[in-house]
């Protein structure tokens, strides 16, 4: 195998636009294709993470016209890859593969997702599509109910009073909201307290409205290399130091999911390609669709013992400048969550912060970086660690 | 002939019915519910179908206050540990959501069933649900 590096990165604005699907992704490609110093025509080969565009715009089969928007030659293939909220980091992990194996030398990559014109119920209802639709759905599930039923379900397995947990959740909001506000490109940038979440309206018990990240438009994109090519292209590129990706069934057959076995499968094959523990995280972007979702993909991840999550918010342990700072970028909650990009957006931030050019919010000294991307009720889950 | 010992369909006819089916596994004992095409515990394919006493216990639950596109709000969304191991999910009746709290968890309850009418799916839909045995 190859080593693979990330010459440039592009991400928009998250948040409502007017844009359409397709501008939004080449938005994000010009840019990533821009910074890489290279022209559409040097792309091999073009990987677009897209989740609901079926029924966000009506329009499937979206790839080539994204290619044939960026100008890419008719050699050029264009695919779309769907693994829920994990759509882009599913789409990256497999570019990887593509360029570690010789395959394509340069790649573009990322997700784009537009759904805030969709309105509340049948957005409600298109996310939950991403949970089992024999066994599940029919129950009225919705993603903040899965979270809801995790912060129940911890809240009793590790005996935390109810009321705590959600403090220290609400403190999850509080800390990404205080990122958030330091990232032009966040949806939200807008510091919030712990009052804000307790006072907001319940969607799923346990679960308040600022404990939830929103709905959101917004891509973001990649160009992928190989070391050598990237030396060429960019005065500092950031290698892929290890990929990983898990699977699993409904949330029934995964019984207790404080402990996702998808999670704990793909963040070990990633930590085991890039030699590394989580010792070694400098700075995370992880999956905090909801409050308790940090937590517990926290722990996931190895940062904390399990049961011990929630207490690293009273302590500051993942604020920046912190042990392991999570989310500096704002995390889903505050950045926002245009679901087929997140993955991308996250691995923006991180490519970002391991160049040191994050400003105002940038960890200090960070040279090795993790992606952690969920995708439905953990069915699909994606890591990846990122080096300079 | 189906590969299928149980399909979804044969599996939403009988809870409809009052029978709760899943599948007995003749390795290694387990059961899995709802079915599907291995044993849920060791992966083998020698199974067969066997009926469960349709009681079990409550894990976790939430009230779900903002529906998806057709359902009405408030509803309570549980999963329930069956007696025989697998776990179910389904909704709590006969509890106002607006009472519903952690007390819920390990409260014994029976399966029943709710026929379920939603867009985008591929026919008609059987969700359990859950009764709390007095
Ligand atoms: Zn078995």
């Amino acid at each position: 195998m190859r080593k693979v590096a990330v010459a440039g990165v592009g991400m928009t604005k998250f948040g409502k636009t007017d844009k359409s699907l397709v501008e939004l992704f080449s938005e994000a490609a010009m840019e990533a294709i821009t910074e890489s110093n290279i022209r559409p025509g040097d792309i091999q080969a073009l990987f677009v993470g897209n989740c609901l565009g079926d029924f966000a715009e009506g329009q499937a089969n979206i790839a080539g016209f994204i290619a044939s928007e960026l100008g890419l030659p008719p050699s050029v293939p264009a695919t779309r890859f769907e693994g829920a909220c994990a759509t882009a980091s599913v789409a990256i992990r497999d570019a990887f593969m593509w360029v570690a194996s010789g395959f394509y030398d340069t790649v573009l990559v990322g997700g784009v997702e537009k759904i805030l014109h969709m309105g509340t119920p049948l957005a409600t209802r298109t996310f939950a599509m991403a949970s089992d639709s024999r066994y599940e759905e029919f129950s009225g599930l919705t993603f903040p109910g899965v979270f809801a039923m995790l912060a129940h379900m911890y809240a009793h397995k590790y005996g935390i009073p109810l009321p705590v947990l959600k403090e220290r959740m609400a403190l999850v909001a509080v800390k990404n909201h205080k990122n958030g506000a330091k990232n032009p490109l966040a949806q939200f940038q807008k510091e919030i307290t712990v009052e804000t979440v307790l006072n907001s309206f319940m969607v799923a018990d346990p679960l308040q409205l600022f404990d939830c990240c929103p709905f959101s438009d917004g891509a973001a994109a990649l160009v992928l290399t190989t070391e050598e090519k990237a030396r060429k292209m960019v005065q500092k590129p950031v290698y892929v130091l290890g990929i990983g990706q898990g699977s699993a069934g409904s949330l029934c057959r995964q019984k207790d999911y404080t402990v996702m076995q998808s999670r704990v499968a793909s963040a070990r094959q990633a930590y085991e390609m890039a030699g590394v523990g989580p010792g070694d995280i400098d700075v995370c972007e992880l999956h905090d669709c909801f409050t308790i979702a940090e937590i517990v993909a926290s722990e996931c991840l190895g940062f904390f013992e399990f049961g011990k999550g929630s207490e690293a918010l009273e302590t500051g342990e993942t604020a920046i400048g912190g042990k392991i700072p999570i989310n500096p970028s704002g995390g889903l909650k505050a950045k926002g969550h245009p679901i087929g990009a997140t993955g991308a957006a996250q691995a923006y931030e991180i490519v970002k912060q391991l160049r040191g050019e994050c400003g105002d919010r940038q960890v200090d000294g960070a040279r090795i970086g993790m992606t952690d991307t969920l995708g439905g009720d953990a069915s699909t889950i994606v890591n990846l660690i990122l080096g300079v | 002939m189906s590969f299928y010992k149980l399909t979804h369909r044969e599996y939403f006819d009988a809870l409809k019915e009052g029978r709760l089916l899943g599948l007995k596994c003749r390795q290694c004992g387990g059961y899995t519910v709802p079915p599907k095409a291995c044993c849920d515990g060791c992966g083998g394919t020698d199974t067969e179908v066997a009926g469960l006493s349709g009681k079990g216990e409550i894990k976790t639950f939430t009230v779900v206050r903002v529906a998806p596109e057709g359902l009405q709000a408030p509803y309570i969304v549980a999963m329930a540990e069956l007696e025989e191991g697998p776990w179910l999910m389904g909704n709590l009746l006969d509890v106002d959501p607006d009472r519903a709290g952690m007390d819920l968890i390990g409260k014994k309850v029976s399966v029943g069933h709710r026929v379920v009418q939603m867009n985008y799916t591929a026919g008609e839909g059987v969700t359990p649900v859950f009764k709390i045995i007095p």
